[in-house]
Parts: C-alpha cells; sequence; structure tokens
C-alpha cells in the first residue's frame, strides 16, 4: 500500500477570532532550521495590523470586565486544549528551531505549563499588586490593579512557542488584549496557537496573531493611537529607538527590548504583567 | 462684589519671609551663580519682581549632575538606610517648623490662596517627607523583590501649580529609595524650591543629593537629556511629556510622567446636591483650577441639571477672588500672564463653538493676573472646552440620562488622570469607579491627596503613581526575575 498523501495546513492570520489571508494577499515562505521549505505563510500588511487593533479594542471591554476567575479559567483551558496538540507543537517547533525531539518537547511543556502559571495568576494580581490605603482622614481609600488596553506585542524572533507564549499571556492575565506580530522566520507555532485559542473560550479579537515582519508592522502599530502599550522584545534592535519615539506620541507604555532574547525557561515572576496594568486608587468617605 | 457677607481684610503678614533680591543655583551643598541670563520671578498678584533667578546652562546641569552621581556613590547610596530615613524625618519636621513661611512664599510666587498653601500645600509636602522616611529601611517589603536597588541619579522636572508639593513628591520617594537628585522646578515658581535647599542645609543632608538648578524650558531639557542621569520624573503637560518620552527613547533611562487631565466629575440625580455642589467647586476652583486633575468637565444628569446649575452659581456667588495672602481669599491669582492668555483664548474658542459662559459679578484687582469663576453650559463633547486641558478656573459641564452614557462621555477623553462620583448609593459608585478609565477616582469627594495614596493617570495621562507603595516603583530596581 502506498502512503496516504497529507493533507497540509494553509497559515493564515489570526485576527478578531477569524483566520482571514492577508488583505494585502502577500505571503512568503518558510524555511525549516536546515533551508527546507515548511509552508507559505501570510504576510501581515499595514491595513491586517489596522484591522487588529480594531478587534483588539473592540475585545476589550469584555475581556477586561470578566472575573478574574474566569479568566484564569479560560487561560487554563488553553493549557489543556494544547496539551492535546502537543505532537504537532513539537513537530513545528522542532522544524523551526531546529531541536531535538526531545529539546522541542522540553520548550511545548515549558510554553503549556506557562499557561498555567499565568491562569493562576489572574485572581492572585489585586491582592498583590493592590492596596488599602491609610490615607490621614475619613476615608475608606484602597489602590486596585487594571489592564491597560490594547497591547502591540512583537514577539520573540528565536523562541516561536515558549518565548511567544512568555509574551503574550502575561498581557492577557491582566486582562489586556493583544496585536501580536510573530517571530518572523518561525511563525508556524504561532499559527497554531491561534487554532489553540479560537477553540479555548478566549473571545475572538482579544489575540490577534500577526504572521510576518516586526520591522515592517513595528512602526504603525508603535505609532497607532489606539494602542495603549508596546512591548519590543522581539522588535529589530536598530529599530527599537525609532519605535519609542513613535510610542511617545499617544505617551504609550513601553517595554524595551533586551540586548538579547532571554532564556525563557526562567522563572518569569510578575515583570512581564506589571508594565501592562494601571494603578487606580478610589477614594469614598466614611461617615454615619 | 456679590458676596452676601462682607468681610475685613485678614491679610497674613508677609514680613515672615526674606526674600533675597537674588538667587543662585543649588550645587554640591552650595548657592552657585548661574552662567545662563538671570531671569525674574514675580508675584502674580501684583506683578511686583520677588526676586532674579539664576537660570542653569547645560554647564551648570553638568555640573549638578556630577554632584548627585558623586553624593550617590560616595555618600547616599553606601549610607545605612535608616540614616537616610532620619534624614528625611529631620527635613519633614523642618518643613512643619517652619510652615508659615512656606506658606507665605508660595503664595507670593505663586499666587494661591494663603488659606490652601497653608492647610494644603505645606503640610502634605511635610506628610510626604514624612511617609517616605519611613519607607527607607523598609524597601524589601515593597513587593519589589528581597533587595530593590534605586537608579542612581534621578533628574526631575516639576510645575508651577504646586511648586513645594511637586517638589516633596519628586524629591522624597527619590532620596528615600537611596536616589539622588537634581530638580528643575518651575520657571514662574522657583522661590519655595530654593527655600527647600535651605532646609536641605539646616537638616545637613549631604552635600550633592539635592541639587537645585532654576531655569526653564532649556533648563530642563539639559537635566532630561543629561547622560548620567538614569531615572528621568516629569510633572507638567502632555506636549512637553512627549517630547521628554521621546528624548529618554533608545537610552536607559526609565521614566515617569504625570502629565494632563480633563476629568469629570459625574453628578447622579439621586446625589446630595449640596455636597456634590461643594465638590464640583473644589474639583475646579481650588487653586485656581491649576489643578492637573480638576474636576474640569461637569456632567450632571439630565433632570437634575437645572437645580445643581442653579445651586452652582449661588456658590460661586460667593467665592472671594483677590489677594492671595488674604486668609478669606477662595481664589487667588492666575500664575502668569501666559497662563491668564491660554485660559482667555480657550473660554472665548467655548463661547464662539456655541457654549453658553456664565461669571459671577466679580470685582479683579487692577494690577495682576485674574479671571473669574466661569462655567460654561450647553457643552459639547466635540467643544474644545471639552476636550482641551485649561488649567483655569473655567467649568464645562455636559450632561447625561442614563448611566451608561455618564461612563461614555467620561472616558472620551485621551486623558485619563481623575474622575468624580457623585451618588448616594454605595454600589453606584464602585460600579462606576470601576468603569472609568482613570488613575484616581474620587466618590462623594474630589481632589483629596495623601502620601499613602498612589495618584497617577491612566492613557495620555502619563505612566507611573506617586505615593503609597505603588510610588517607589518609580524609584527602584526591582530584584524580581
Amino acid at each position: 500500500m502506498s502512503e496516504r498523501l497529507a493533507v497540509r495546513k494553509t497559515y493564515k492570520l489570526y485576527v478578531n477570532g477569524a483566520f482571514p489571508r492577508s488583505e494585502s494577499g502577500r505571503t512568503y515562505e518558510v524555511h525549516d532550521a536546515r533551508g527546507a521549505f515548511l509552508a507559505n505563510a501570510a504576510q501581515a500588511s499595514r491595513k491586517d495590523a489596522r484591522d487588529a487593533v480594531v478587534a483588539a479594542r473592540a475585545a476589550f471591554g469584555k475581556w477586561s470586565r470578566a472575573t478574574a476567575y474566569n479568566r484564569g479559567q479560560v487561560l487554563y483551558r488553553v493549557a489543556e486544549v494544547m496539551e492535546g496538540r502537543h505532537a504537532q507543537f513539537c513537530e513545528e517547533v522542532a522544524a523551526g528551531e531546529g531541536l531535538s525531539g526531545g529539546r522541542a518537547r522540553a520548550v511545548v511543556d515549558a510554553a503549556i505549563d506557562r499557561w498555567v502559571w499565568y491562569a493562576g495568576w489572574t485572581d492572585k494580581l489585586a491582592a498583590v499588586l493592590g492596596s488599602a490605603n491609610p490615607v490621614a482622614g475619613p476615608f475608606f481609600d484602597f489602590s486596585l490593579p487594571e489592564p491597560t488596553g490594547v497591547v502591540a506585542v512583537l514577539a520573540p524572533q528565536r523562541s516561536s512557542l515558549l518565548g511567544l507564549v512568555s509574551v503574550l499571556a502575561p498581557v492577557l492575565a491582566g486582562g489586556n488584549t493583544a496585536v501580536v506580530v510573530t517571530s518572523r522566520a518561525r511563525p508556524l507555532p504561532a499559527v497554531t496557537l491561534g487554532e489553540v485559542l479560537a477553540t479555548s473560550d478566549v473571545p475572538g479579537g482579544v489575540v490577534n496573531l500577526l504572521t510576518g515582519d516586526a520591522a515592517e508592522l513595528g512602526p504603525w502599530l508603535a505609532e497607532h493611537d489606539d494602542v495603549d502599550a508596546v512591548d519590543l522584545t522581539g522588535a529589530p534592535p536598530a529599530q527599537a529607538m525609532e519605535l519609542e519615539r513613535l510610542a511617545a506620541g499617544s505617551i504609550k507604555r513601553v517595554v524595551r527590548p533586551p540586548a538579547e532574547e532571554p532564556d525563557w525557561s526562567a522563572d518569569p515572576g510578575t515583570s512581564r504583567m506589571t508594565p501592562f496594568l494601571e494603578t487606580k486608587t478610589v477614594w469614598h468617605p466614611k461617615g454615619v | 462684589m456679590s458676596s452676601i457677607f462682607e468681610y475685613a481684610p485678614a491679610p497674613e503678614s508677609r514680613s515672615i519671609v526674606d526674600v533675597a533680591p537674588s538667587y543662585g543655583l543649588f550645587v554640591d551643598g552650595e548657592f552657585v551663580d548661574g552662567s545662563g541670563e538671570a531671569m525674574k520671578t514675580v508675584n502674580p498678584a501684583t506683578e511686583e519682581v520677588l526676586s532674579e533667578i539664576a537660570v542653569g546652562t547645560e554647564a551648570d546641569v553638568d555640573r549638578a549632575v556630577k554632584a548627585a552621581r558623586r553624593a550617590f556613590t560616595r555618600v547616599w547610596g553606601p549610607m545605612r538606610p535608616a540614616d537616610r530615613g532620619k534624614y528625611l524625618f529631620r527635613i519633614a519636621r523642618i518643613l512643619q517648623e517652619r510652615a508659615r513661611e512656606f506658606a507665605v512664599l508660595e503664595s507670593l510666587d505663586n499666587g494661591k490662596p494663603i488659606r490652601e498653601s497653608r492647610d494644603v500645600d505645606v503640610p502634605l509636602a511635610a506628610a510626604h517627607f514624612f511617609y517616605h522616611a519611613g519607607w527607607a529601611d523598609k524597601l524589601a517589603h515593597a513587593g519589589l523583590g528581597p533587595d530593590p536597588r534605586p537608579h542612581g541619579v534621578a533628574g526631575q522636572v516639576i510645575p508651577w501649580n504646586f511648586p513645594l508639593l511637586m517638589l516633596a513628591w519628586k524629591v522624597a520617594p527619590a532620596l528615600a529609595t537611596g536616589n539622588t537628585v537634581v530638580l528643575k522646578p518651575a520657571e514662574t515658581t522657583p522661590l519655595t524650591a530654593l527655600l527647600f535647599a535651605e532646609v536641605c542645609r539646616q537638616a545637613d543632608l549631604p552635600p550633592g543629593v539635592v541639587n537645585i538648578v532654576t531655569g526653564a524650558g532649556d533648563t530642563g531639557r539639559a537635566v532630561v537629556e543629561h547622560d548620567d542621569v538614569d531615572k528621568v520624573a516629569f510633572t507638567g503637560s502632555t506636549e512637553v511629556g512627549r517630547s521628554i518620552a521621546r528624548a529618554v527613547a533608545g537610552t536607559r533611562k526609565v521614566l515617569t510622567l504625570e502629565l494632563g487631565g480633563k476629568a469629570a466629575n459625574i453628578v447622579f440625580d439621586d446625589a446630595p446636591i449640596d455636597q456634590a455642589v461643594e465638590g464640583i467647586v473644589r474639583g475646579i476652583f481650588f487653586n485656581q483650577g491649576h489643578v492637573c486633575c480638576a474636576g474640569s468637565r461637569l456632567l450632571v444628569q439630565e433632570s437634575v441639571h437645572d437645580e445643581v446649575i442653579a445651586s452652582l452659581q449661588r456658590r460661586i456667588g460667593t467665592l472671594r477672588v483677590g489677594d492671595p495672602l488674604d486668609k478669606n481669599t477662595d481664589i487667588g491669582a492666575i500664575n502668569s500672564a501666559e497662563q491668564l492668555a491660554r485660559i482667555r483664548e480657550l473660554s472665548d474658542i467655548g463661547e464662539a463653538e456655541g457654549a453658553h459662559r456664565w461669571q459671577p459679578a466679580c470685582e479683579l484687582p487692577d494690577r495682576g493676573f485674574w479671571f473669574p469663576p466661569t462655567v460654561f453650559t450647553d457643552v459639547s463633547p466635540a467643544h474644545r472646552i471639552a476636550r482641551d486641558e485649561v488649567f483655569g478656573p473655567v467649568l464645562s459641564v455636559l450632561t447625561f440620562r442614563t448611566p451608561d452614557e455618564a461612563v461614555a462621555k467620561a472616558n472620551n477623553s485621551t486623558y485619563g488622570l481623575s474622575a468624580g462620583i457623585w451618588t448616594e448609593k454605595g454600589s453606584r459608585i464602585l460600579a462606576i469607579a470601576d468603569r472609568l478609565r482613570a488613575g484616581v477616582v474620587w466618590g462623594n469627594t474630589f481632589n483629596q491627596f495623601d502620601p499613602t495614596s498612589p495618584f497617577g493617570g491612566y492613557k495620555q495621562s502619563g505612566y507611573g503613581r506617586e505615593g503609597g507603595r505603588h510610588g517607589l516603583a518609580a524609584y527602584l530596581r526591582s530584584t524580581h526575575p
């Protein structure tokens, strides 16, 4: 019997809960670590980025106001659904990052566990980062963390799955919505992650994944007035300063790119959540 | 005067302050000459020149930063945290001891009523130092890891609306966390910062820990852009904040910004109207409306609009505008001719765009910079006076029918610094507070401040917090992973 001919996947964008091609009609070739052809990925355009921002803004109200318990369950659900696609992620990570089977498995395990870590954070943030403030007067005064809004994320270029999850999940845990430009050379795990998100009770528009070039899309997102914060982790180093200057136009919160891509397996702490949280302080008089 | 009461003048004596004919820069513990051409600071209530103030150039700023770096490396950084705290306690105590002097000087230089400088600015400034003093040896408990580290030299630029208080908001947390400071006070209000320099000397604060470089925009730019500044903190306009964010882009400097606002003060139909009216007045006429978190947009539920406006107008009729040093004065002088021109321009635009201007019959002094308390009704959300920060005693009144509409209108702003909610219903306050995109929300009160309470904005009102445990984060590098 001859071997069955595989049905290959078309790798598309993930925007507003759907999987469109780039409106520009552009695609680019994705190769494995040895240079062999893997797929044609959609190459997102400025228009796609703008559509993604519209979707993220529209999704923000509901996602940010969901209870912390609910958000935690949804993020945990992402881990559950990823688990079911474990083999597929391993294959894509191994091919794209040139890892052995064992190393790829470890990366996928860590990526799934990272969702679990952040799922557990959603309903602890207020207790850990909030405060009751003993003001010198007859007032009840308290401070709580709230999401910043729409966050544009330039995902790491090397770590295509664990790195991606490590920058995306903390944005979501705080109640933000995200527009992510994925690793340009290694976009396939991101597209599969989009398929996971689409079936994990993450409302459409909360996460938007754009495969393509951070150098091309970064400036549009950094400049966009309806984006509240930018994570420049995956930005081309030579472009980081320009992106930060563009972000200043609407006083965006900016996470600068690290000198080099960090070891994503390290304990993430709260450092990737706090840049995308605002503190709201509420005063109310006490009196009978 | 439309005032229903006649008040005899009750001026605070200015003899307690001794304003020198000229002031230098405070660098490395000494007053030194500035290299720029000196500027004059005037009393905005009389246009009298109070003193000549040195202007710091790039070279002067460089000397100040070098002094701050030296002090950081040799003295302040290595010092036992508890001792740093003791210096701050000393400063808090000296501010309290010399409170009267500071209050009078603040009112002279800024134009704000003595009642406010005496009861708000100066006591709160002292409280900020007292609060942060206690943090100095407890930073391991601030939620920033077991051993959070200071950045080094903090370059700080502050505005003219609360000159001493903004100094305290900047200097106290910076010093408590082990940073040293180069501070640039506002061009029009340098005097209390220079008196603070004397406080530092009385406290025997080591030279170079606090450096004060007076001047205008160029001096501030030199502070912000200096290569050896590690941390930049700015309070002022969104426009300048933007340029500072651009200037620090691509550097290692960390930045916090406290910028403009256009706060909504929302009055529901079940609100206690008399209390709400007091809150509206406090929200917009406190400090002549020169307040970034001023309640400059009154959103009043349609069914009580006429009642609220009538009551508000009656109350405004009793406000006394005039001599800032008079203890009965409610509204003092506009800080500068430039600011007065901006308030006039935006008010004229308000009228031209179709809003209705109301001002009480009110005599203004012949000299100085004055603007009467002003209420615009029939304001639409598209009007400039509903969008732009006027930074003056000008209230724009809009209406709403439903809570959803109130929230939508309140959030319809590029700013997000503060907001107010007036209603008898506690559950409504909490629900509306949840939905307002603003850093500080006052329920059935307005314009309350406290060193334990984090203050700062959402959106284009800036980032970072001042006050409370949260404020420390701006001046420390976390040692969390």
